[in-house]
């Protein structure tokens, strides 16, 4: 049995030696992720605006069920998808099991939620009021949208973080939408379940790694802007 | 202000150009999708065979690991075109169904009882795999089952059977998982399994097991590959199938395949050729 440490040590080997199997697995990931948050992004916060604007019947209702989703396990969005888009489901025209499309598929589902309720509470801190004055100096609805929005950009950013956090770490249905297949969909979250079940591992604690180094970036990231956005007293 | 705002966005999209360097998705007409058990993907036989087979043929094969269980519900649904999997009865059953088609059976290797060094039930001394598995729960030492219904799972309830067991209290541990993670299991359990040979010689230098049984005819484990039934489903790729079917037992594919190793030993034996065609059950109208 390896040690961690032994572990550890062959993993910062792989990850420097530019191991391309490796690589193309964490460009998977990314290029998955990516792709998942930018499309979901901005239909969520529209969402997210519209619930803290509008009163409209369902909406109470509507708040509960995303924030509902938040607790979804990614399992469960993965087998639903599954059988939806499985040959012999309701979509299974469209071919896209075992894609990557169909794992983008389930990580916009994991996101939206995350990216509407957190979306949802950082415009409702800051909604009316900037709204308000916005349009009484004469802006119009999307420039007032858009004031509002960066009034409350960092929890917005927060939310974003979140979301991306959240599917970039995602095993449960990438590996059921996916398939595990490698150069193809493998991506960071199955390939480190697929090493371990193997008893690699190194490669699964290299990618993790990744996944650390990545996160730590993106909070580091969003900190430094923090900072620079307090006023200076 | 917007310059703030902007550098995230501009890295998002940094990021995502570096990302499309991968591979995109091959061409459909191209792509062959193999669902196959883990045992023939985690000890590197797939990967020894596959590039051989693209570069003579020009599909691109995604093979998607799971259970023969599994394997054999993605071709029922359609979500596969061709199965490489080892569960005779249930490959026949498969077949006979309509499900699957040009059926063959291209090679074999066989499964053995794992257990500690001590080996606290005996089974050392046993006649029969069956013999071992009445020792084991005779004494209830730890015993882990893959619980997946996958190839390796039937023969485990095979084996029960012939021993007149139903196995069931403490010491019968179903772990749902992959061969793999049941190794470690009855590793860090020090329990007895039964496995592949494959999955073994791939984890032998890593686990504190002994292989404590073997060479009774019952472990026999035959594979077996077939093509997904275009008549139910014409869109699959069936000559992809045909191609990848008669690859395997032509006389380059079962070379390749007798010429495997793994830590230097050889581990499927080639069966091709003597009675090849388990089944013969063409469609019709052939697909192209």
């Amino acid at each position: 049995m390896e040690n961690l440490i032994d572990a550890t040590h062959q993993a910062i080997v792989l990850l420097l030696s530019g191991n391309s199997e490796l690589w193309s697995i964490i460009g998977i990931s990314f290029r998955v992720s990516l792709s998942a948050i930018l499309i979901a992004t901005i239909p969520a916060l529209l969402t997210a605006f519209a619930l803290s604007h509008w009163q409209f019947p369902g909406r109470r209702l509507l708040i509960t069920l995303f924030s509902t989703f938040l607790s979804i396990p990614a399992v469960v969005v993965g087998l639903t998808l599954y059988i939806l888009l499985s040959r012999q489901g309701v979509l299974g025209d469209w071919k896209l099991l075992f894609t990557q499309t169909a794992m983008v598929m389930g990580q916009i589902a994991l996101c939206f939620p995350i990216l509407v309720a957190m979306g949802h509470t950082a415009l409702q801190s800051a909604e009316r009021s900037a709204w308000e004055t916005a349009r009484t100096l004469g802006a119009g609805s999307f420039r007032a949208l858009y004031l509002v929005m960066r009034e409350v950009r960092f929890g917005l950013l927060a939310a974003l973080l979140a979301a991306f956090g959240r599917i970039i770490a995602e095993v449960g249905s990438s590996m059921m939408l996916g398939g595990n297949i490698l150069n193809y969909t493998r991506n960071i979250p199955t390939a480190i379940a697929l090493e371990t079940s193997k008893g690699e591992f190194s490669q699964g604690i290299a990618l993790g790694l990744v996944l650390l180094i990545m996160a730590f970036s993106l909070n580091a990231m969003l900190h430094q802007l923090q900072g620079r956005g307090r006023p200076v007293s | 202000m917007k310059i703030r705002l902007t550098c995230p966005i501009v890295l998002l999209i940094l990021l995502l150009d570096l990302t499309s360097i991968v591979h995109a998705a091959p061409p459909q007409a191209q792509l062959l999708r193999l669902a196959t058990t883990t045992s023939t993907e985690n000890s590197g036989l797939l990967r020894d065979l596959l590039p051989l087979f693209e570069a003579g043929s020009g599909y691109r094969v995604h093979v998607i690991a799971v259970g023969t269980g599994k394997a054999l519900k993605l071709g029922q649904n359609g979500d596969v075109d061709v199965l490489l999997v080892h569960a005779p009865a249930a490959e026949r059953a498969f077949v006979e169904a309509g499900y699957g088609i040009d059926h063959h059976r291209i090679m074999y290797n066989d499964f053995v009882i794992l257990g500690p060094a001590n080996d606290p039930a005996d089974i050392r001394h046993s006649d029969s795999a069956a013999d071992a598995m009445q020792r084991i729960a005779r004494h209830s030492i730890a015993f882990v089952s893959r619980g997946d219904d996958s190839g390796t799972h039937k023969k485990e309830r095979q084996l029960w059977q012939a021993a007149g067991l139903s196995p069931h209290g403490k010491w019968y541990l179903e772990a749902g998982q992959g061969m793999g993670k049941v190794l470690q299991i009855s590793a860090e359990l020090l329990a007895y399994t039964l496995t592949d040979r494959g999955t073994w010689l791939a984890f032998r230098d890593k686990l504190p097991l002994q292989v404590l049984f073997e060479g009774d005819p019952v472990l026999y484990n035959p594979y077996g590959v077939m093509a997904v039934n275009p008549q139910r489903y014409p869109d699959l790729n069936y000559a992809g199938a045909r191609a990848f079917i008669n690859w395997l037992i032509s006389d380059q594919g079962q070379a390749r395949i007798g010429g495997f190793r793994l830590a230097g030993k050889k581990l499927f034996t080639p069966v091709a050729g003597n009675d090849t065609v388990m089944l013969k059950h063409r469609p019709d109208t052939p697909a192209q």
